[in-house]
């Protein structure tokens, strides 16, 4: 069984079945990963290439392991080095990738849709690697390998998403995932990062931190984006921090074993606190290590739909 | 079109039962006990007959050998060529086979192909001291030089004919049948 489709553009158009085949496939390549020899030959003489329009160390150096561990070859495509900054288009950049016979294409991009257009032309398979405020599929998929593994049921969960929702293309991503899966989610955060009409994906809306957190099983905290704080989304960073930080006794409004997660990188002591960060109920890490298992899923389940 | 193929029994549930004895014999005769040795199924048709040959060592040895369950999937050599990718399952191996004498399990020998593939897997998680194979059915065809160790049947078939095993585990019940 494939997953029948040639890219990975978005959760939003995936199926429970396709969402569950990812996280079984995973499952194979984390015992994978635990071994001494972390290589496996699957994808022996396939070229990934990471194509970064954005900066990104995790996402890029995880999608880069994945594939090293299945024996593809990886090129990275640092865009600040590159002709781009020449005034090459995204798609003749994209076709000359193509041209050097690049199997899987992982393009991060500050553009929403981005992917969805190199998918259409191209023939090499596209990963959505995160495109602007969009999708960023292989997060989602990597929180909910993560949940399965600590809470084993997602009917019924009750999952809080706190900080800027509307610019996470995390948070999109895990809506639609977690919806779709039967999680009860609520989105906590102040009205000025508050999509729209976001209630219309089937959330729950809290603008209060507090009274958002109470009785979750899951907290899924996300980064205050400082880079984008030229936009005046509230006054400051002290007052964002008073209002939504993650402190310990806020965590303790929470179901008594809830799990502490957040995409990073994290901004300690701004959205969470460092005490929070480090205890043992975040499972940060954890996220990160599934995060190589579920992106060799994605590569291997890739390969075989065309 | 899918027409039904016909079913010949080449082999019963007391036929399998002695085979996997006699098996069973032979790796505690050659190892002279089962000290070191290990048993690895291959999925998904060597894995049930691992933990039978398992408990037959038991009752001879009066010992439980460890046994695990390999996965070759990874290291096939047609995963370029098919339409679609095969259900990737785990691997468990729960000991270190450093150093052991690894007896790996599988249901019909026929290309050698996955013999090839699941040596590959094995010496990717550790040097074991030696490995063998022991197969229920040894059908011929081969394309690669493999040979089993251990053969509990040998059957000569036309290469166009499927050799199926049938066990109680999977919903049996037990028995070796050629389907032409």
């Amino acid at each position: 069984m494939s997953l029948k489709r040639k890219d990975l553009l978005g959760i939003q158009d995936m199926s429970v079945e396709e969402i569950t085949l990812v996280l079984e496939t995973a499952e194979s390549f984390k015992e994978v990963s635990g071994r001494d020899i972390k290589k496996v030959p699957t994808l022996r003489g396939k070229t990934v290439v990471n194509l970064f329009f954005e900066p990104s160390t995790r996402t890029r150096t995880s999608f880069e392991l994945a594939a090293k561990r299945l024996s593809a070859d990886v090129i990275n495509f640092a865009v600040s080095a590159s002709s781009v900054s020449k005034g090459e288009t995204l798609l003749d950049t994209a076709r000359n990738i193509e041209a050097m016979q690049a199997d899987f294409i992982v393009l991060r991009h500050p553009m929403a849709g981005a992917p969805n257009i190199l998918a259409k032309l191209l023939r090499a398979s596209i990963v959505n690697a995160g495109d602007g405020g969009h999708e960023h599929p292989t997060q989602a998929l990597l929180d909910l390998y993560t949940l399965r593994e600590k809470k084993r049921e997602f009917k019924g969960l009750r999952l809080a998403i706190v900080g800027d929702i509307a610019h996470s293309r995390v948070a999109r991503s895990n809506i639609y995932a977690l919806t779709k899966l039967g999680a009860e989610v609520r989105v906590i955060g102040p009205p000025t990062m508050m999509p729209l009409e976001v209630e219309r994906l089937g959330v729950k809306v809290f603008y209060d931190l507090d009274e958002g957190l109470r009785g979750v099983d899951v907290i899924m905290m996300l980064r205050l984006q400082l880079e984008r704080q030229g936009i005046a989304l509230f006054p400051s960073i002290r007052e964002y921090s008073r209002l939504y930080c993650l402190t310990p006794e806020r965590v303790k409004l929470a179901a008594p074993d809830a799990l502490v997660m957040h995409p990073g990188p994290i901004n300690r002591g701004v959205e969470i606190a460092p005490e929070v960060a480090d205890s043992v109920s975040s499972v940060i890490l954890d996220q990160v290590t599934n995060g190589v298992a579920v992106r060799m899923a994605v590569l291997y389940l890739l390969s075989g739909g065309k | 079109m899918d027409v039904k193929k016909a079913e010949r029994t080449v082999m019963d549930a007391q036929e399998i039962n002695r085979a996997l004895t006699r098996v069973a014999h032979e790796i505690s005769e050659r190892s002279r006990g089962v000290a070191n040795v290990a048993l690895v199924g291959i999925r998904s048709g060597g894995v049930h007959l691992a933990n039978r040959l398992v408990a037959r060592l038991k009752e001879i040895e009066g010992t439980t050998v460890p046994v695990g369950t390999l996965d070759i999937t990874l290291y096939r050599d047609d995963l370029n060529a098919r339409k679609e990718q095969p259900v990737l399952r785990k691997t468990e191996i729960p000991f270190d086979i450093t150093d052991l004498k690894i007896i790996l399990v599988d249901d019909v020998l026929f290309t050698g192909r996955t013999i090839r593939a699941a040596m590959d897997g094995l010496m990717d998680l550790g040097r074991p001291a030696e490995i063998q194979l022991a197969v229920l059915v040894d059908r011929g065809h081969r394309q690669l030089p493999i040979k089993a160790t251990y053969v509990g049947k040998n059957l000569p078939t036309a290469l166009e004919e499927t050799v199926e095993v049938f066990l109680d585990e999977t919903g049996g019940p037990d028995r070796v049948a050629i389907l032409s």
